[in-house]
């Protein structure tokens, strides 16, 4: 057996560190560590709690606006307080823009390299490339001449000889399937990606003062006024421009980024084998249709599906969420504690620094080990889908088999590598097309005279009682997150997060169960123990949210492969 | 001819051409080089020079390191201003490591780090994003197996210089909020040799490090910086000195309530925790996401982001500023830091449509009618 060690494993958000044992060409075994700490939950305590959406925006800058909705919605919920529709309609806004951009930045900027070998685009025909593109869709830009400008600049790059962020990656190796075309089209469109995404946040500055890191969220409601005859509010002229970003989004959506997950897909088919893992999946659902705040009110499903049978959702219950350190370096004992219980004191044991490995029989991450009723559950795109798909949203059943039949693939391809790929392709479909129908929602209401964007009725902290308790879901790009809170004399006394890559990447818990990336990486092959590849394209199919790496070991002492200079 | 500029190359010249080469016009290339003599507060009269010095073909290599951060700052670099900034951000620098959007991973990424130090030393620049924890022997953050402060020693130590991102990079940030659970600190603390430029917010202003950056390139040295290490092209003048809500300020119009009619109309938003009269900061001339807004201008008061420690002496956010310090817009921080309560008690006593609401809060918000 070799042991590999991937550190850092790059283009994702945060620091992750993943170790796995390979034998004959594929992962025996792996685990996963995460080597940053903040401690931001102890510095929430006794704090005001209509400022812990500040602080807690600050567990990403990526995930920018997430964190804010779920810390929102808990205190909300703690103090009892009923959110003005505008103001829920306004969230749906920049919780869905934060979707669809998040995912199309995924796609092209951090997974598609693991798929697209963009050196190899060089060789490509641009006349074929441009009939490749023209075969997917009607996209405006497939032109011979666009493509053939595209391969000059990135000639005309490589021949400097400084490649800058593409120095030194995988180009060439054996796992890359994509003709020269293929990668050709997708070079391009990761470029215009990048220039698409920056347009399209706009919203976000437009609704929320900036992204990242928008600023006009407010317990109860938000700080955007809403006013058709004012300078200073949200008027008819930023509605409008709000319309038009959206209908590109969409349009971008629909007519780059689908034809090119469902061509570049098509010669990966054998990855809808790999990558499964846990095969749980919890979806707390999203988007409320109205400011009744039931869950059935959701537009998107909550529910937990098991061992893969998409012939039933269980309904999703937020008292049996647990988080165990058995192996993370946490005081605690190793049973599973519920996050209004929990504490979060850090205790560090593992090696000191430099290290070659960490010791995985002991603790090995900053990450905890949350539970459902005791087991693992994966969060995602994926899971959203397949709650969705089960729960019989005709919206997602109409894109998930139109996708499969793309594919030529039945609907246990979904639970994969690939699944999960494509799943993040088809919820961005979804939220882009519902859209314009929140934004029109909102217009209709404004247009009706209602101008209310908050409740002030709770702001004031004399009038909350002497202890609450609350707990607020929401539904993101990278799954599922909860924040739990206690509030005491009005302050907070503890808070905690249970976020999607807190699901995802968690570590063994006390049973030894292993968590969704380390139960994915199991049976993945390796063509060269030097260049794991395919331990990018796993982990990154997550899209995982914190600072990450991945080590391969071999506990009979076997050969150290060092994907990482000590 | 390559020419030396404090050490760092420059140069040759190319002509206007280059540009067009890279897929940039040439109009587009000038309104750029215009939109950073702006932003650098800097008479019209410079952008030739600003377009000579970018027109080097000598991109200056960049080592982006992220420690005890969220990638705020990362993310706020993707939205660098309009579409043709960001191609030329891409072309003007050649940012050699950068985990999030780098395609080496493992070793080869670190190995990318390694032959650019080596390569370029004493010529890179150093960005820093994130806290970096001093407790413990700097286990609560790791790369590779490697404390987060021996790779920031060792980077920023062989950097022309190092430009700190953000409010954590700067001065800790959240990560060194009380109780600063992790020992964090800002770059200049962790590495005291080190020439290092701040650059706080949370994120930072991108607007503002394509300019130093560009400061640094047209002029071959380092802008001027006040006590705090800030840029004053930047951080030289208050949020709340070039507001456009300044003036309901002083004519006595504040916000009472979210969403009230004062709220809808774009009154001062001070009564509802507006730290802009503390804040040095450039946010509400430059503004966010190709200036599209920003804070005070969506109905959100401003957090004091770009202050050292502001999650501790700016929080509460939503109880307002005991004593706003002075009126003049000639202040500066580090004036500020030298005799804040003196000037506050000077300008209350002068200003009467303060002092007024100070006697009595409710009554001011209704000066208006």
């Amino acid at each position: 057996m070799a042991k590999i060690v991937v550190d850092p494993i790059t283009r994702i958000e945060g620091h992750l560190r993943i170790q796995a044992e390979v034998n004959g060409g594929s992962i025996k075994d792996a685990w996963s560590s995460s080597t940053m700490f903040r401690g931001i939950e102890k510095i929430l305590r006794g704090r005001d709690p209509r400022d812990a959406w500040f602080f807690t925006q600050r567990f990403c800058g990526v995930c920018t606006t997430v964190h804010s909705i779920a810390s929102i919605r808990a205190v909300e919920n703690a103090l009892g307080i009923k959110v003005p529709l505008n103001a829920e309609l306004i969230r749906n806004l920049i919780i869905g823009v934060q979707a669809v951009q998040d995912h199309v930045i995924h796609f092209y900027h951090l997974h598609a390299l693991d798929w697209v070998d963009i050196t190899s685009g060089l060789k490509a025909d641009p006349a074929k490339t441009a009939a490749l593109a023209a075969s997917l869709s009607d996209w405006p830009l497939n032109s011979p001449t666009y493509f053939k400008g595209v391969q000059e600049r990135l000639a005309a790059f490589v021949a400097k000889g400084r490649l800058g962020p593409f120095g030194n990656a995988y180009w060439g190796h054996p796992a890359y399937r994509l003709p020269p075309e293929a990668n050709l089209m997708a070079t391009a469109h990761y470029l215009e990606a990048l220039d698409w995404q920056r347009e399209i946040i706009k919203i976000h500055a437009i609704l929320g003062s900036k992204n990242p890191h928008p600023q006009t969220f407010l317990v109860g409601g938000m700080a955007i006024p809403v006013d058709p005859n004012s300078q200073n509010a949200l008027n008819v002229d930023k509605i409008a421009e709000i319309g038009e970003l959206l209908k590109k989004a969409k349009t971008f959506v629909e007519k780059v980024y689908i034809p090119d997950l469902l061509a570049v897909a098509s010669f990966y088919k054998e990855w809808a084998g790999i990558g499964g893992g846990v095969g749980n999946y919890l979806c707390c659902g999203e988007y409320p249709a109205d400011n009744s705040g039931k869950p059935e009110r959701l537009w998107l499903p909550q529910g937990i599906i098991l061992n893969r049978d998409l012939s039933r959702v269980y309904p999703l219950d937020q008292r049996k969420v647990t988080e165990s350190v058995a192996h993370s370096w946490y005081e605690g004992g190793a049973k599973g504690v519920h996050p209004w219980d929990e504490q979060t004191e850090a205790k560090y044991t593992g090696p000191k620094p430099p290290y070659d490995l960490l010791d995985t029989d002991q603790k090995y991450s900053w990450v905890k080990s949350p539970r459902y009723d005791g087991i693992p559950l994966e969060t995602g795109p994926l899971a959203t889908v397949l709650v969705a798909y089960a729960a019989g949203h005709p919206g997602a059943k109409g894109a998930v088999d139109m996708v499969l039949q793309k594919l030529g693939v039945g609907p246990e391809a979904l639970f994969s590598t690939l699944g999960r790929t494509a799943a993040r392709g088809i919820e961005t479909l979804l939220v882009a097309r519902e859209l314009p129908n929140w934004l029109n929602q909102l217009v209709a209401n404004i247009g009706g005279g209602d101008l209310t964007i908050h409740n002030n009725e709770r702001w004031d902290p004399a009038t909350w009682p002497r202890e609450a308790a609350g707990y607020g879901w929401h539904n993101a790009p990278r799954g599922s997150l909860g924040h739990w809170i206690r509030i005491r004399e009005q302050q907070i006394e503890n808070y905690q997060a249970v976020v999607p890559s807190t699901w995802n990447a968690s570590p063994r818990d006390e049973r030894g169960q292993r968590g969704p990336y380390e139960a994915a990486l199991l049976g993945t092959p390796i063509a060269d123990p030097a260049k794991p590849l395919e331990i990018l394209r796993t982990i990154h199919s997550f899209d995982p949210c914190l600072a990450c790496a991945v080590h391969v070991v071999d506990p009979a002492g076997g050969e150290l492969v060092r994907v990482q200079v000590l | 001819m390559a020419k030396k500029r404090d050490g760092l190359e420059v140069g040759p010249v190319t002509g206007p051409d280059l540009w067009e080469e890279r897929g940039i016009s040439r109009r587009d290339f000038l309104k750029f080089c215009t939109a950073m003599t702006a932003a650098l507060a800097l008479p019209a009269s410079f952008v030739p020079r600003i377009a000579a010095a970018l027109e080097s073909d000598n991109r200056p290599s960049v080592i982006w390191l992220e420690f005890q951060g969220c990638t705020g700052d990362s993310e706020a670099f993707l939205r660098a201003a309009n579409p043709t900034v960001a191609e030329i951000v891409l072309d003007v620098l050649s940012v050699d490591y950068h985990e999030t959007i780098m395609a080496a991973a493992g070793h080869q990424a670190e190995d990318a780090r390694l032959q650019t130090m080596k390569a370029r030393n004493g010529k890179y620049i150093a960005v820093v994003e994130g806290g970096i924890p001093l407790k413990d022997g700097g286990v609560y953050c790791c790369v590779g197996g490697k404390a987060a402060v021996d790779i920031v020693r060792e980077v920023c130590g062989g950097a022309l210089a190092t430009i700190a991102v953000g409010t954590c990079a700067s001065y800790g940030g959240i990560p060194a909020a009380a109780p600063n659970p992790t020992g964090a600190v800002g770059v200049k603390e962790a590495v005291p040799n080190a020439t290092v430029i701040n650059l706080p917010g949370c994120p930072l202003n991108t607007d503002n490090l394509v300019a130093t950056i560009v400061y640094f390139i047209t002029f071959g040295k380092l802008p001027v910086v006040d006590g705090k290490g800030r840029p004053l092209f930047a951080y030289g003048k208050r949020i709340h000195d070039n507001c456009e809500r300044r003036p309901h300020f002083d004519a006595g119009q504040y916000v009472e309530q979210w969403g009230d009619e004062a709220h809808r109309k774009g009154y001062c938003l001070y009564k509802m925790g507006c730290k802009g009269p503390e804040t040095f900061h450039n946010c509400s001339i430059q503004r966010y996401n190709e200036r599209t807004s920003w804070p005070v201008g969506a109905g959100h008061g401003c957090a004091g982001c770009s202050e050292p420690y502001f999650w501790d002496s700016m929080t509460p956010f939503y109880r307002r500023l005991p004593n706003v310090p002075g009126f003049g817009i000639e202040t500066t921080a580090d004036k500020i830091g030298l005799g804040v309560a003196a000037a506050t008690a000077a300008a209350f006593a002068a200003h009467g449509v303060v002092s007024a609401f100070r006697h009595d809060d409710e009554s001011a918000g209704k000066k208006e009618e």
